[in-house]
């Protein structure tokens, strides 16, 4: 059950990464990167990752995609002129054969490796563990990043003014 | 197909990263561009969780949090950026922003 | 097996109430703003002249949003143009998941969680999922190839992306009081008491976080005082002027399906949820016989009570109309009063009775749902009751609001709850 739930997040992560370096509308782009985040998202969750999966879509699918997708329309960037031949049909064919193949490929040599026996503890991944640690042994991390954001929160204002 | 192991998540996370890498490389709009970056950052991030799990220590999920953060200051700034640029030259094609000539 | 089938029970009650509750919003809606507005409201649809007081004017809202055209305007993407209302309704629907009905059933041998996920984040899922449902709002506004709908949808998701930040801090206080994240621990936390006589809700430990989550929940289901992005009077109905039919119709439901879950939310975490009051779960686990002859009893004497009213009123309006509709009084008025009958026999049968403990544990749950349902309706009327009294914001006064005045606010309470948990201890 794990496996096949595996593969299919996966598959769908893969292809929304695929889309949005391939389609030519960056706003396809970016709606392919948000499922692609969402299916990331998943496959936290199915490492046992639950702050880090509901983080990924509360920050990543919920407010930074929107973020970008917010600044594609406003400023109307629709298409995009690839100044590029067009790829023939069959060269995509032959190339998602070969690539299909290799994956498979390589799935069959991953299958083989021996899997690794871990100990978790009884919290893995839960939102008291990673506040613990991160109040604890990466306080001074924690500190930094929120400098951080409050130096880009005033540049972007300050950037995005039209008149300073 | 046998049970989901370390490698399957690693094999993952090195192919988002190829592909932001690809999308970086080839791709000439700067939309385009910002979200390679961020992909590959993800991908980055799927590679945290897994050895997290895979060794039974946090530090992994902490780390992700951080890049996350890190990640949503770097939009912030990157489109703030990429507005002003869109103000000045009408235009977010790598190719139309080349200042300099050889 | 049974994990199974109780599972899939849990996620059909899920879907089916806030999807029930959809029409006895818009009837309680359109009833409830001519009340407030001195007026009589809708009363002319009809079946064969039965009109049941307006509820069938909600068949035909139905009907008529089933059966017209629907219209793809021209230029536009399709796929996303038709993908718009479908996230839109998909996603506030999945934010029931970790909603707790009532608390855990422990019945044979097996503890049976009332809600569908138990996550470790708990209420963080509901933010993160609220956080998706701009989505459908930015792409409905952006596929319609219209400035006014173009307008409308920058407006709401920005409007629903600021009001997030509130949203999600107002609870930061309720979650250092209560010691958890999880909204279940929550209720259960609630069911204790305060100064030993009040009942430890929310809305007594963290007055100011209710007011600021209140109207960050109103600003989140783009509701009145929030509605400028649909507003009819000034932007055309916003970000879903260009669909008709059933497309409009998901949009429509899914504003009242964010009521609901608003509602839901505001009651689980500031009104003590499913606790009676009072009355903790091992409580009403004990006196079981009791509660079931409370609730039979009661809940007869209302049908009766009911059927009263509902005779009184036939004779009152006879020979009025010359239709059907002088038999709607008779018909629910018997109805009731069998309905009556049927619960004060059981009330009879129960002297007799004593429960066994799964009877009295599933007892205690049926009135803890009822008294989740009770308190969901008060809000949903409550939305309902402030839409048609206050007027709208505009929208640099909207803006205003949540970040210059909500922001501050909940930090300030995070800070003085912090501080008040440190002296009281």
């Amino acid at each position: 059950m794990e496996t096949v739930l595996f593969y299919i997040f996966a598959v769908l992560t893969v292809a929304g990464g695929v889309a949005m370096v391939s389609l030519r509308n960056p706003l396809s782009g970016a709606f392919a990167l948000v499922m692609s985040m969402v299916g990331l998202a998943a496959l936290y969750a199915m490492l046992h990752a639950e702050f880090v999966f509901i983080l990924q879509v509360l920050v990543y699918a919920g407010a930074i995609m929107v973020l970008v997708i917010f600044t594609i329309m406003l400023l109307n960037l629709n298409r995009e002129e690839l100044h590029e031949v067009p790829v023939s049909r069959i060269r995509l064919l032959v190339m998602g054969a070969v690539c299909a193949g290799l994956a498979w490929a390589a799935v069959r040599v991953l299958d083989q490796v021996p899997q690794a026996k871990v100990e978790m503890v009884a919290d893995f991944g839960s939102i008291e563990a990673v506040g613990r640690l991160m109040l604890t042994d990466f306080l001074y991390p924690f500190e930094v990043i929120s400098l951080v954001l409050l130096v880009a929160i005033a540049g972007v204002v300050l950037l995005a003014k039209r008149r300073i | 197909m046998g049970p989901v192991g370390m490698h399957h998540y690693l094999a993952l996370s090195a192919i988002l990263f190829f592909l932001g890498v690809f999308g970086v490389l080839f791709r000439r709009n700067l939309i385009v561009i910002f979200m390679s970056i961020e992909l590959m950052l993800n991908a980055a991030n799927l590679t945290f969780v897994t050895f997290a799990r895979y060794t039974g220590n946090m530090d992994g999920h902490v780390i992700a949090f951080f890049v996350m953060a890190l990640a949503a200051a770097e939009a912030g700034i990157g489109l703030a950026i990429l507005v002003m640029v869109f103000r000045n030259r009408a235009t977010v094609q790598a190719d139309d922003l080349v200042m300099m000539r050889d | 097996m049974t994990d199974a089938i109780i599972i899939a029970l849990k996620a059909a009650f899920i879907w089916l109430f806030p999807l029930m509750l959809v029409p006895l919003l818009i009837w309680l809606e359109r009833k409830g703003a001519a009340f407030i507005q001195d007026r009589t409201g809708p009363n002319r649809a009809a079946i064969a002249g039965v009109r049941l007081a307006g509820v069938v004017h909600i068949l035909a809202d139905v009907v008529k949003l089933l059966t017209k055209e629907m219209m793809i305007p021209a230029q536009v993407n399709r796929l996303y143009f038709v993908a718009a209302p479908l996230i839109g309704f998909t996603v506030i629907m999945a934010a029931f998941a970790v909603i707790p009905w009532a608390d855990t059933l422990v019945v044979g041998g097996r503890e049976i969680a009332m809600q569908v996920a138990t996550l470790n984040a708990g209420i963080l899922y509901i933010l993160a999922i609220t956080s998706l449902n701009v989505y459908g709002i930015v792409l409905a506004g952006w596929a319609s190839n219209n400035k006014f709908a173009l307008m409308g949808g920058l407006r709401s998701s920005a409007q629903m992306i600021s009001y997030e930040i509130p949203l999600g801090l107002s609870i930061v206080g309720l979650f250092m009081v209560f010691q958890s994240v999880q909204l279940n621990e929550i209720v259960r936390g609630q069911g204790e008491l305060l100064f030993g006589f009040l009942p430890k809700w929310g809305i007594f430990v963290q007055p100011l976080g209710f007011l600021l989550f209140l109207v960050a929940a109103f600003a989140e289901s783009n509701r009145n005082p929030f509605d400028l992005p649909e507003g009819e009077s000034e932007i055309v109905a916003g970000y879903h002027v260009e669909y008709s039919g059933i497309r409009f119709a998901l949009f429509y439901m899914g504003e009242y399906v964010a009521i609901v879950l608003s509602s839901v939310m505001i009651v689980t975490l500031f009104f003590g949820g499913w606790q009676v009051p009072w009355m903790p779960t091992d409580k009403l686990v004990a006196h079981g016989d009791l509660l079931l002859k409370v609730m039979l009893g009661a809940g007869g004497a209302g049908a009766l009570v009911f059927a009263a009213f509902m005779f009184t009123f036939s004779r009152r309006i006879r020979g009025a109309f010359g239709d059907l509709r002088e038999r709607e009084g008779t018909v629910l008025g018997i109805a009731s009063l069998a309905a009556g009958a049927a619960m004060l026999f059981f009330f009879a049968r129960s002297f007799g009775l004593t429960l066994p403990e799964w009877g009295a544990r599933t007892v205690a749950t049926v009135a803890q749902v009822t008294m989740f349902a009770v308190k969901t309706l008060f809000f949903c009327w409550f939305f309902i009751w402030v839409r048609w009294s206050l007027p709208r914001f505009r929208y640099d006064q909207l803006m205003r609001l949540g970040w210059k005045r909500m922001i501050p606010l909940s930090f300030v309470n995070i800070l003085g709850t912090g501080l008040l948990l440190l002296l009281v201890g």
